[in-house]
């Protein structure tokens, strides 16, 4: 069977099984819609979470992102983990006592303010907007890849699938297929990784075979990093472990970026709902252990499929004819992912520092073409493209519930509708759901200019605002509604105008014009230290928050003592 | 139920002092071993990886995970012997 055959197979079974997991799991109450009835057992809401929380770019790029950047590349499998023990430790169980439906909605009743809340409803859309577009453009690619239909009927196929079992399911729908998304997933980044490192250094496992000595080619009975650095020194880049060196980001930096996505990562709504629909605080402890047991799995597998893909592209290409290249540099020419200019016209394929590189290799190729590369067969290369999707859509799906969930709950069921009925608001619910599938799917076939550049720094705004407020609102008694409300508009305000000004107004976006030498992908730790300052120090002027906010902060601290209903 | 404060007070404490630990090596870990450290510990090897790479793309992740789970056992512990121990199924 071709590539093409085992694509549709493989992809329209999964999509059959996503469509029947919604028929199974429809719901007829805002509980349902919300939080899935608050039954989701640990282990699938961990399964659920990885799911929700590895999207388009940690299945596709993050592996060729890291295979680019070596030891730099430790920012995001640092960053995007890391960030799993501030939500275990500082976040979810409380938020798990404190009941109820969202994150805006927390901030609301501990703030004792519906501007706090406002703010937190208007951040919390803005966040999913420009990463859901993103999602839906990843499924829009995918299907024009591997399918050949145009990228917009992709987008279009993606909406109609995520719409059916969005508004159908609510919570409870998202994350059945979520578990069943996380399943797909991980088979199909596992299973390629795992060859390649066999046929690398006939160690099976990736994380094994990453420290384990080659078995083929020029360098065969070196380890592998070594042999990785000795290639690049070869061609004159700076070594692919070395960490300091010029030509990568200094240690401030690096610091400053991993900090940013770990607390981002722990502010993020669409994270944070996942553990509203536990059946308690102690659930939520063990589910965050789960959930990142889950997305270790896959983050511990993709420095290793960076390294083997390193290795593998200079060894099979450097200095070879182009005209004997293997097929599949030919099929990724053709899709603009893959360029080669011979510039010193010898017909061979020269890898190297920037004058001299005559292949410009796209971040992406890296895990789409590494089955191909590899020689794997059919049916491997059809589950890339089955794994590619579920990361994006089960992304999509949990986004656009924390859209619809802050349009119906925090917005109209609390200001502009208050004796709203439940059945008007689950149907709002479903209408808000409906609407925000459309609005993405639009995105994603008119995407704006701006969204990838917004989507990475999500992470910074993030940190910025909601994780502070959350963290204080927990850990102090004595926080108030004009720190929290000033503390976030600074922190947002600071990172937001930071990296504004860099990216699109100076002329220069450099180490020597940076402050403190942080980019404007780290700048939301200062971010999130001047929210705290400020949030710290405006609440000490102000009068302090009445007895019941003090009440509820008690009663979000201890397990055990239901008082939600 | 209803539980008095001093039972709350007493069951914080020691989910600070738990959260204190562990964070600790969180930081020590990652930002530590992984960023500051990296380059000394590069001079050591683990099986084929330079140790401070090892602890940055593998080691630390591994670090995270086994802290969640120690914060979620210790935790039941604490919350037994506060006797505010939630059950499976709520």
């Amino acid at each position: 069977m071709s590539i093409q055959a085992w694509t549709y197979l493989i992809v329209g079974l999964t999509f059959g099984l996503y469509i029947g997991i919604a028929v199974w799991s429809r719901v007829g109450t805002t509980s349902g819609f919300y939080v899935a009835g608050r039954g989701v057992p640990p282990l699938a809401n961990g399964m659920a979470t990885g799911a929700d929380w590895m999207s388009a770019a940690s299945f596709i790029s993050m592996a060729g992102l890291v295979s680019f950047m070596g030891y730099t590349g430790t920012i995001y499998l640092m960053g995007w983990t890391g960030g799993y023990v501030l939500l275990a430790l500082l976040l979810a169980p409380y938020l798990r006592k404190y009941g109820r439906y969202t994150v805006p909605e927390f901030v609301g009743d501990r703030y004792y303010s519906q501007t706090a809340r406002l703010v937190a409803v208007f951040c919390a859309i803005f966040v999913s907007f420009t990463y859901v577009a993103g999602q839906m453009r990843g499924v829009g690619v995918v299907f024009s890849r591997f399918l050949e239909v145009d990228v917009n009927v992709g987008v279009i196929i993606g909406v109609a699938i995520v719409f059916f079992y969005a508004v159908m399911g609510g919570m409870r729908g998202i994350t059945y297929t979520q578990v069943a998304q996380y399943c797909v997933l991980i088979v199909a980044y596992v299973v390629p990784a795992a060859a390649i490192s066999f046929k690398l250094t006939g160690n099976p496992v990736p994380q094994l075979g990453f420290g384990a000595d080659l078995i083929e080619g020029p360098r065969a009975g070196v380890a592998l990093l070594e042999a990785l650095d000795g290639i690049h020194r070869d061609l004159g880049l700076p070594e692919y472990t070395a960490a300091w060196v010029p030509g990568k980001k200094s240690m401030i930096d690096v610091l400053a970026i991993t900090m940013a996505l770990m607390a981002g990562t722990a502010g993020l709504p669409h994270v944070l709902i996942r553990f509203y629909t536990v059946p308690n605080a102690r659930a939520a402890r063990w589910s965050v252990m789960w959930a990142l047991v889950f997305i270790a799995l896959l983050y511990t597998t993709a420095p290793a499929v960076a390294a083997f893909a390193r290795v593998n592209l200079i060894q099979t290409l450097h200095e070879k004819p182009y005209t004997e290249a293997p097929p599949w540099v030919k099929t990724w020419e053709e899709t603009g992912l893959l360029e080669f200019t011979d510039r010193n016209g010898d017909g061979l394929i020269q890898l190297g520092t920037e004058s001299e590189n005559e292949l410009r290799v796209d971040r992406d190729i890296m895990v789409l073409a590494n089955p191909e590369i590899a020689n794997l067969p059919a049916w491997v290369v059809a589950l890339i493209a089955a794994g590619a999707l579920a990361a994006a859509l089960s992304t999509a799906a949990g986004l656009l519930l924390v859209i619809s969930a802050s349009v119906s709950h925090d917005f109209f069921k609390s200001i502009v509708w208050r004796d709203m009925s439940p059945a008007d608001e689950l149907r709002m619910a479903r209408i808000a759901a409906g609407f925000a599938v459309v609005i993405a799917g639009i995105l994603g076939i008119y995407p704006p200019g701006f969204v990838a550049q917004v989507v990475a720094f999500a992470f910074g705004l993030a940190a910025a605002s909601f994780f502070p407020v959350l963290l204080l609102g927990i850990f102090s008694k004595r926080t108030t509604k004009e720190g929290a409300i000033a503390g976030m508009l600074t922190g947002i305000g600071f990172t937001a105008s930071y990296i504004v000004y860099f990216k699109w107004i100076a002329a220069e976006n450099s180490a020597d014009y940076w402050l403190f030498g942080i980019s404007p992908e780290g700048i939301g730790t200062i971010g999130m230290l001047l929210n705290f300052a400020v949030m710290l120090t405006v609440s000490r002027f102000t009068e302090p928050p009445p007895q019941v906010v003090q009440e509820l902060v008690e009663m979000v601290r201890l397990p055990g003592v239901r008082e939600d209903g | 139920m209803q539980t008095d404060s001093s039972t709350s007070r007493a069951h914080w404490r020691d989910n600070l002092r738990v959260m204190g630990i562990l964070l600790a090596v969180w930081a020590f870990v990652s930002f530590g071993l992984g960023i500051v450290l990296v380059e000394p510990l590069n001079r050591f090897s683990l099986g084929g990886f330079p140790l401070g790479f090892w602890f940055a793309q593998q080691g630390s992740i591994y670090v995270f995970v086994v802290l969640i789970l120690v914060y979620a056992v210790w935790m039941d512990r604490i919350d037994r012997r506060h006797d505010v121990h939630e059950s499976d199924d709520a």
